[in-house]
């Protein structure tokens, strides 16, 4: 596998999307995981919460003119529950955001967000809400979810941002797509399976 | 009870579990996983051997693309097993399908399974279903091993004494490749429910129960162990439900310790070892069970006797209430964001803060899905319901998870029950559960459904409305038109103290 770029930090334009236990239902309605690539789910983001049965525009937060062309999305706690579909993190990736802050992630999505490359970090619950605040008063805020020294900034504001050692040291040593680390141990793979016994020996006899 | 604090786990939180070369008594999650330890990837990631991989056909197509861009072939193809189960309509299963996206679907599972000499549940093979009752029904799922599907209710396997995950399209494509994924290590929580369930008390109002009680999110960062009187006297179907509903308090697996009811529940079946096979199996497994005095990250103790006919009110599973309570009035809570959290699946869900649930007028009634579409559940479910008719005006549809569970209930003469009482009598598939399929709700009608998620749209309305219940439960809504206590629709009330 060839290497992968490190991600150090997102810097961007920031969209709020407010709300708790924003599960990947929400995130991309069952009807547009009918696809056999993911090359089309941008459009489908957030589909049933932007529009009316019509197609006529909600006022969602992401339709904004301000909001348009932004990288960050910042969101509540347990963001991404529910189902495991990665379509969730690969339709927000496709719409352009290159990172998620939220007060906390739902393990799954998160594990899908970051294979993609693309972080999430966590802030504390006052901490986000101020983040929410400035990016809500001023759309136009440069924000930086710099990943290598945990922190997310807005314009002045600084604030310490959580992400898990494992998926922090891939994201900086372009390690995020676990494939080819995967591949790398056939040999242990192959020792494993005749240990344990109920597995074929991996020998393909 | 405890009273148990849920609180947001950060998932880097190291488990408190004994060390790997431990001597000393483990669980049967530490056990499980130490065995498929691959190596150690740094930072807290494994890389962890999948003995099972179950594939269908939402999440499996893009990852074989991804295989086929990387030039690489199917590790295990004879530890790979496929079905058909999101996009197939229960009314027909006449092909091409009328849907052409679902139509292409099937189409690129069987290639992609022939390509690959992946064994695949075919609707034409009797045995299709939905995934996570297709592995037990076939024996595939097995005390002990690692099972990964691109499913978040894979969490269903557990109640095999598997460690049971759901996983993403590109861990499905990890899995494809290397027969393996990268995983961090899970704390282990123990939830006993001791005692007995009073009448009219399901599996499906246990964990509905526990999740109301530990949250939607209390269970990030853990596996949960379920154990006590309650899961030791439960069937494997009930344990099923139980497991299957873990990813919806959080938790990314759950598992009931393996013992005879498990072994008895295999013996027999296509896949379970054979002969001097299945006994070694069997020694194998009951060694694999937790160790009395096992160390756990938390321990949480209820009392069967507590738990009601249990029901949501909101919009996601944590939000429930027992049939006989209110629910809950915003204005009489401190914090803001759970007063803001309740407002908003108040208004989705059209109720009035502090008024009760029962009486909430049905419009649909849904029976099925991977939680509860068993055989036990459908003879339950007919036992209450032979003899009387839907209420006019519910549209009500029962489901069979598998083809092997449809034909056995019609074997029995139970389609006839569900027949005469005015459901629709369906094939096998995830259905109304989460509206991939024709079945889908329209506008904000009200669903009482068996299923597990209670989202915003998930039942493919976006101003639809899920009630979760168990199926006697649906039975009761669907018969009333209402939403309503089965013990004093059925009559076992008078059983239960006030």
């Amino acid at each position: 596998m060839s290497a992968l770029p490190p991600i150090a930090e997102v810097r961007g334009r920031a969209v709020v999307v407010p709300g708790d236990d924003i599960d990947t239902d929400r995130i991309i309605p069952a009807r547009f995981l009918k696809c056999v690539t993911f090359d089309d789910l941008g459009p489908a983001l957030f589909y049933d919460e932007r529009f009316e049965a019509d197609g006529t525009s909600k006022g969602h937060p992401l339709d904004a003119p301000e909001a348009q062309g932004a990288t960050v999305l910042i969101s509540g706690v347990n963001f991404g529950s529910g189902s495991s579909r990665e379509h969730a993190p690969q339709s927000i990736h496709k719409a352009g955001f290159r990172a998620v802050v939220a007060g906390s992630f739902a393990e799954i999505f998160f594990g899908n967000a970051t294979t993609l490359g693309m972080p999430c970090v966590t802030l504390d619950p006052d901490d986000l809400a101020v983040l929410q605040r400035v990016v809500r008063d001023a759309p136009d805020t440069e924000v930086t979810v710099d990943v290598a020294n945990r922190e997310v900034r807005a314009g002045e504001r600084v604030f310490p941002a959580a992400i898990p050692d494992g998926a922090h040291g891939a994201l900086l040593e372009g390690r995020w797509d676990p494939l080819g680390d995967l591949l790398d141990a056939a040999d242990d793979v192959d020792r494993l399976a005749r240990d344990l016994g109920y597995l074929p020996d991996g020998s393909g006899a | 009870m405890n009273d148990p604090t849920p609180r947001d786990h950060d998932p880097s939180d190291a488990p408190h579990g004994v060390a790997p070369h431990d001597d000393g008594p483990k669980t049967l999650y530490k056990k499980v996983w130490d065995a498929h330890t691959v190596r150690d990837l740094g930072g807290g990631r494994t890389q962890l051997l999948i003995g099972t991989h179950l594939i269908h056909e939402v999440t499996s197509p893009q990852a074989f693309g991804m295989l086929r861009d990387a030039g690489l072939d199917v590790r295990m193809p004879e530890r790979t097993f496929a079905t058909v189960d999101h996009i197939v309509p229960t009314h027909s299963l006449v092909e091409p399908f009328e849907d052409p996206i679902a139509d292409e679907m099937i189409r690129e599972l069987r290639k992609n399974t022939e390509a690959h000499g992946i064994e695949l549940f075919d609707v034409t093979t009797g045995r299709q279903g939905i995934v996570h009752m297709v592995g037990p029904e076939q024996g595939i799922t097995q005390p002990g091993t690692t099972i990964a599907c691109g499913d978040s209710h894979t969490s269903t396997h557990g109640a095999f004494g598997a460690i049971a995950f759901g996983i993403g399209t590109s861990q499905v494509r990890d899995v494809l490749a290397t027969q393996t994924m990268v995983m961090n290590e899970l704390k282990v929580r123990r939830i006993e429910v001791n005692g007995t369930l009073r009448p009219g008390v399901y599996a499906k109002d246990v964990i509905l129960h526990i999740i109301k009680t530990l949250g939607a999110k209390g269970g990030i960062g853990y596996a949960y162990e379920y154990a006590g009187d309650v899961f030791d006297a439960m069937t494997m179907e009930e344990r099923m439900t139980v497991c299957n509903m873990s990813i919806e308090g959080g938790a990314r697996c759950g598992y009931v310790n393996p013992d005879a009811t498990t072994f008895a529940y295999l013996e027999g079946r296509p896949y379970a070892p054979k002969g001097a096979d299945w006994d070694a199996a069997v020694q194998r497994w009951q060694a694999l069970a937790s160790d009395e005095g096992a160390p756990y990250d938390d321990v949480v103790v209820i009392d069967a006797a507590d738990i009601a006919p249990t029901v949501t009110w909101g919009i996601n599973p944590g939000q429930g209430v027992s049939i006989a309570d209110p629910v809950p009035d915003p204005d009489a809570v401190e914090d803001e964001a759970e007063a803001t959290s309740i407002r908003e699946a108040l208004a989705h869900m059209q109720l009035e803060p502090g008024a009760p649930i029962r009486g909430q007028k049905i419009d649909v009634a849904f029976f099925g899905s991977c939680t509860n579409a068993r055989l036990g559940d459908f003879l339950e479910a007919a036992r209450v319901l032979e003899g009387r008719t839907v209420a006019p005006g519910v549209e009500a549809i029962a489901v069979p998870g598998s083809q092997l569970v449809k034909a056995e209930c019609e074997r029995r003469g139970i389609d006839r029950i569900f027949i005469d009482a005015g459901f629709e009598w369906r094939g096998a598939g995830c259905s109304m559960c989460l509206a991939m399929n024709p079945d889908k709700l329209e506008g904000d009608q009200l669903c009482a459904s068996s299923s597990n998620r209670n989202f915003k749209g998930r039942q493919g309305s976006p101003t639809g409305r899920t009630v979760l219940m168990s199926p006697v439960m649906v039975m009761a809504a669907a018969v009333t038109g209402e939403i309503a206590d089965a013990r004093e629709v059925f009559g076992t009330a008078a059983e239960v103290p006030a």
